[in-house]
Parts: C-alpha cells; sequence; structure tokens
C-alpha cells in the first residue's frame, strides 16, 4: 500500500537574485508502506530540500505531495497532521535539544501533538527504549550528556511522536563504528514495533546496502534512479558519474571481474564478498 | 524566511562601484548622508535623490533587489509621511476633513511629507549600495583602517576590527543556524507563527536555547582554531593585500565635493528664490 506519494514536485531558492538555485526538478516516486528507502546524492542534489517537503516544512512551488492519498498542503489542519505523522530529524539532531532534562526534551513532540499527560509519558518510556537510554539518563541535562547520547536523545524526541514515516537525515555522520551499527539498531527496533516507512538520507553507500530495501539517487535535483539495492548499485558506472561510489565489496568484485571476468556483479555487502571469495578459492584448489 | 532579507547582503560584482575603494565607499556614503541632512530645497533633494540612482545603475545590481530592500522602510515612510501632513500647520490650507478636532491639510505639510519621504527613500538607496557592493570583510578592513587615528588614544582598534568582522561574518552562518533549528522544532510540532504574544515569545524559547548554546561552541571552536594559527591579538600584523587610493576614488571624491558644493550653495547662500524651500511654500 502506498503512504507516500510525490507528485511533479519542483522548488527553487532565491528567485530573482544572482543567487537563484533550482533545488528540485520534476521529481516524483511513491513509498509503500513499511518500506526503508534510502535516499542518496551529491551534496547539493536536493536531497535535503526533498525531505523538507515530506512533512511541509517547504511547500512544493509546483506539484503536490500526497499522504495516503490526501495533499499535506491543503490546508492548516493538513499540515499539522503531516508533522506529526512523518516524523523528520534533521543532520546532527542533537544540536536542537533544549530542555532541563531529556524526558522532557523528548516529550516536546508529543506535548505539541496535544496529547494527555499519561499518554506523553508512557511515550517517553516506549521512545527512551527504543533508542537503550535508562530511567537514569532520562532524568540528566541534555547538555550533560555524551555526543553519542545526545544523539539518541534527540532522535527519541522524534520517534516519540510514533510517525508513520520516519525520516532521518545523515542519522550516523560523525559517529565512530560501533555507535553507527547500534544507532542503526535502534531505527530498526523502531521499524519492527510500529511497522513504520524509513526514509534515510546517507552518504554511506555500505550502510545503505545492509540496510535499504530501495534506493533513491537524486542528482542536480532531479531523481536521477529509483529501484532497488541491486539494480542501483549495478550501474556503478553512472553513480561515478554522479559523484557518488558504490559499496567497498562492490568496487573489490568489479575490480576483479576486469581480471577475472567471471564474478557475479550482485555483491554488495562484505559479508557477500566473504562468502564469495571463499568459494571461489576452493573452486580453485579444486581443479 | 529569514533568507530573503535582502538588507545588507553583499552581491558580488566588477562595477565601477564595487571596484571603489572600501575606505572611500564609507567616507562618501557618510559625506552623502550628511548633505542630504543639509540640504533645505527641493533643487538639491532632487540632484542628490538623481545622483543615487546614477550610482545604482553604475553598480548594475538589478533594481527588482533594490526594490525589495526598500519594501522593509514602507511603513516607517508612510508613517513618517502621515506624521508631518498631521502635523505641520505652515502654508495655505487645502482641506480640512475634522474641523472640529482642528484637523487640516495644509501646504506646507504636504510639502514637507513629500520632501521627508524622498530624503528617506535616497538615504536608504545610497547607504544600502554601501553594503550591497562591498564585501563584510573588506567593510571591517576599512573601519579598522579609517578608526586607526584612534591608536593615540590607546584604543586597540586591532581587536575591535577582527571583533567586527567575526560579527559579520558569523551573521549568515546564524541566520542559517536559526533556519535548520526552527525547522527542527517545527517539524516536532512546534507552532511558531499563531498564537498572542507571550505564547509566540514562549514558543521562540526551544529555538533560542539551542542557539546560544552553539554560538558559544562556535566561539570556543574558533578561538582554539585562531589560536592554534598563532593569533595574538597583538598590534604588529601586516596584512596580504594593502589598500590603495586609484583614479576611481579620486573621481568619485570629486564628484562628491561637487554635489556639496551645490547642496551648500543652494542651502545657505543663495538668493534666487526658486531654490528656497520655505518660498515655494
Amino acid at each position: 500500500m502506498v503512504i507516500l506519494e510525490v507528485k511533479n514536485v519542483s522548488y527553487g531558492y532565491s528567485h530573482g537574485t544572482p543567487f537563484e538555485i533550482t533545488a528540485l526538478d520534476d521529481v516524483s516516486f511513491s513509498v509503500e508502506k513499511g518500506e526503508l528507502v534510502g535516499i542518496i546524492g551529491h551534496t547539493g542534489s536536493g536531497k535535503s530540500t526533498l525531505i523538507k517537503m515530506l512533512n511541509s516544512l517547504l511547500k512544493p512551488e509546483s506539484g503536490q505531495i500526497l499522504l495516503d492519498g490526501k495533499d499535506i498542503n491543503k490546508d492548516k489542519a493538513s499540515i499539522k497532521e503531516a508533522r506529526s505523522r512523518v516524523g523528520l530529524c534533521f543532520q546532527y539532531p542533537e544540536y536542537q535539544l533544549f530542555e532541563e532534562t531529556c524526558a522532557k526534551d523528548i516529550a516536546f513532540g508529543p506535548k505539541n501533538m496535544g496529547l494527555s499527560k499519561a499518554e506523553i509519558e508512557e511515550r517517553v518510556i516506549k521512545a527512551a527504549e527504543f533508542v537503550g537510554f535508562s530511567k537514569e539518563l532520562l532524568n540528566k541535562s541534555p547538555f550533560d550528556l555524551s555526543g553519542g547520547q545526545k544523539r539518541r536523545c534527540a532522535i527519541a524526541g522524534v520517534m516519540a511522536m510514533f510517525p508513520e514515516v520516519l525520516i532521518l537525515d545523515e542519522p550516523t555522520a560523525g559517529l565512530d563504528p560501533k555507535g553507527r551499527n547500534e544507532l542503526t539498531a535502534m531505527i530498526e527496533n523502531y521499524r519492527k514495533a510500529t511497522g513504520a516507512t524509513v526514509m534515510i538520507v546517507s552518504h554511506s553507500m555500505d550502510d545503505m546496502a545492509r540496510n535499504a530495501d530501495r534506493l533513491l539517487v537524486m542528482n542536480k535535483g532531479k531523481l536521477a534512479m529509483d529501484g532497488k539495492v541491486q539494480d542501483v548499485f549495478s550501474k556503478a558506472d553512472k553513480l561515478i558519474e554522479m559523484g557518488l561510489s558504490v559499496p567497498v565489496s562492490t568496487s573489490l568484485v568489479n575490480r576483479l571481474n576486469s581480471k577475472l571476468s567471471d564474478m557475479p556483479t550482485d555483491v554488495f555487502t562484505v559479508e557477500d564478498a566473504a562468502e564469495l571469495l571463499s568459494s571461489y578459492y576452493k573452486r580453485r584448489k579444486a581443479l | 524566511m529569514i533568507k530573503d532579507i535582502t538588507l545588507g547582503q553583499f552581491f558580488p560584482g566588477s562595477s565601477f562601484i564595487h571596484k571603489l575603494d572600501p575606505r572611500a565607499k564609507i567616507v562618501i556614503t557618510l559625506c552623502f548622508i550628511v548633505a542630504l541632512f543639509l540640504c533645505k530645497n527641493f533643487f538639491s533633494l532632487g540632484l542628490l535623490f538623481v545622483s543615487a540612482l546614477v550610482a545604482i545603475a553604475l553598480s548594475k545590481i538589478s533594481f527588482k533587489v533594490i526594490l525589495k530592500g526598500l519594501k522593509m522602510i514602507v511603513i516607517l515612510v508612510v508613517f513618517t509621511g502621515i506624521l508631518q501632513i498631521v502635523y505641520n500647520d505652515e502654508g495655505t490650507v487645502l482641506w480640512k476633513p475634522f474641523e472640529q478636532f482642528g484637523f487640516q491639510i495644509t501646504t506646507g505639510g504636504v510639502f514637507s511629507a513629500v520632501f521627508i519621504i524622498v530624503r528617506i527613500i535616497a538615504l536608504i538607496l545610497f547607504s544600502s549600495l554601501l553594503t550591497y557592493t562591498t564585501s563584510p570583510t573588506a567593510l571591517a578592513d576599512a573601519i579598522e583602517r579609517l578608526l586607526s587615528p584612534l591608536k593615540i588614544f590607546k584604543v586597540n582598534v586591532n581587536s575591535l576590527s577582527m571583533m567586527m568582522t567575526i560579527a559579520l561574518r558569523f551573521i549568515p552562518t546564524l541566520i542559517e543556524e536559526i533556519d535548520i533549528i526552527m525547522s527542527a522544532q517545527k517539524a516536532r510540532g512546534a507552532d511558531l507563527e499563531t498564537g498572542t504574544l507571550t505564547q509566540r515569545a514562549k514558543a521562540l524559547v526551544p529555538v533560542f536555547i539551542p542557539l546560544i548554546v552553539s554560538s558559544f561552541r562556535r566561539a570556543y571552536e574558533l578561538a582554539f582554531a585562531m589560536e592554534c594559527r598563532c593569533y595574538t591579538g597583538d598590534n604588529k600584523r601586516t596584512r596580504m593585500k594593502e589598500m590603495k587610493l586609484g583614479i576611481r576614488d579620486y573621481i568619485a571624491f570629486g564628484v562628491l565635493l561637487l554635489l556639496v558644493a551645490v547642496v551648500v550653495y543652494t542651502s545657505f547662500f543663495n538668493t534666487f528664490s526658486f531654490f528656497i524651500f520655505q518660498q515655494v511654500i
């Protein structure tokens, strides 16, 4: 079932000044319920503009954005609805923390939705569970936490609204490998528990290969590719032309292929590559 | 959005005005403003207004941008105009709509309203041209050079200008930051646009606390970065680009001198009745 539909959306910045830019140019796609969609693209390709459109922080200059078949920009009520159903978590969300305690900060979203006190409390506890926050941490000031903890607190603040579509802009940027894996697991926790659709903007092709079902590739404001992970990463030349790359294991196998020419081209994760190489080695040994 | 404010923005270019020495531009702008307040008749005011328009044409900045900048002062202009009309009782009476309140519109009121409106517009046009055509760093450099005589009084001009440069440099960064934080809080359902004044002021808390926190963070980071590059704030630093007055600047000064001379002559020493404002009424 389609939950979110983007129809011929265009947008530009700074009209009438020398700095005019077309950020989005006739972009169309739709997202199924429960999907995990990755958005990749070079810096300035329009990714950030696109995700801001999806909960009406920006309004398209032309085109429409439909949530459950209804235009989200129809009136004030529909915008408010979109803001609570589509959760948006920006890059470095830890810089938006402001409350005295983490619990209060996580409660900010649910409070704005006008929920009852009991329900707000329940949601704060659930959201804290998703990101692995203990009760002790909840009562601390967000400014006393470590960088990784701040990030998790901020993401919990968005999750506490229980959005049906959760959009994250580079959620793992600036984290160490352990923190990155933990965060990916937290997002997966949320998805499993709520059946929500998740969209992730990322520069890490390896993360995308491991987690996403489907990839949207943005280039110069246009939707350049839209397809399954294997379909997108099998077009390595095209991606490199756009200033992007393929996962490390894919590029390794591609390079081996230029010498051996009998390797499969659908290897995207380190595990796949390891398996492929060990079976290749065994075959060679048997000969 | 906040980003759409054009007043005080810099538009890079290579026109005659862009290439003028920033010090010359500051001095000329100040003299122009003084001249605007000295002038007492429509002839010299018109002359100054036209020269402001000529300067804009020379700067090759699109007229749309200039008009956008003027939009911000519409309320001020209208308000001043109305006040002038209401409170000036000189000249002959044109219209008495509310006689019982002693309210009347006179020729003196209308003339002084028009005079002041033209004066404000010319002022804004000319002074915004300074920031439109001069990069913030060049502006801060020029202010430092112009203030350097104060060194005699032990004023630390270098530190002052460094502070000014940093402040100017961070305006766009902070605007961007406000934009991001506002978006993030709006995405969490914060309502920043409706409600009573107190409600709206309260709604800004989630925006300003993160902004202040990150400003301090930036300040620390910048201080470290500057110290790492051996900045100590002493007065012995030389510049990479020395400013030098060129033929362009002397031409601009010449034109200015001529304008000021005409303004002063027609406003203070002239005997032709046509030029004197009071006589027009």
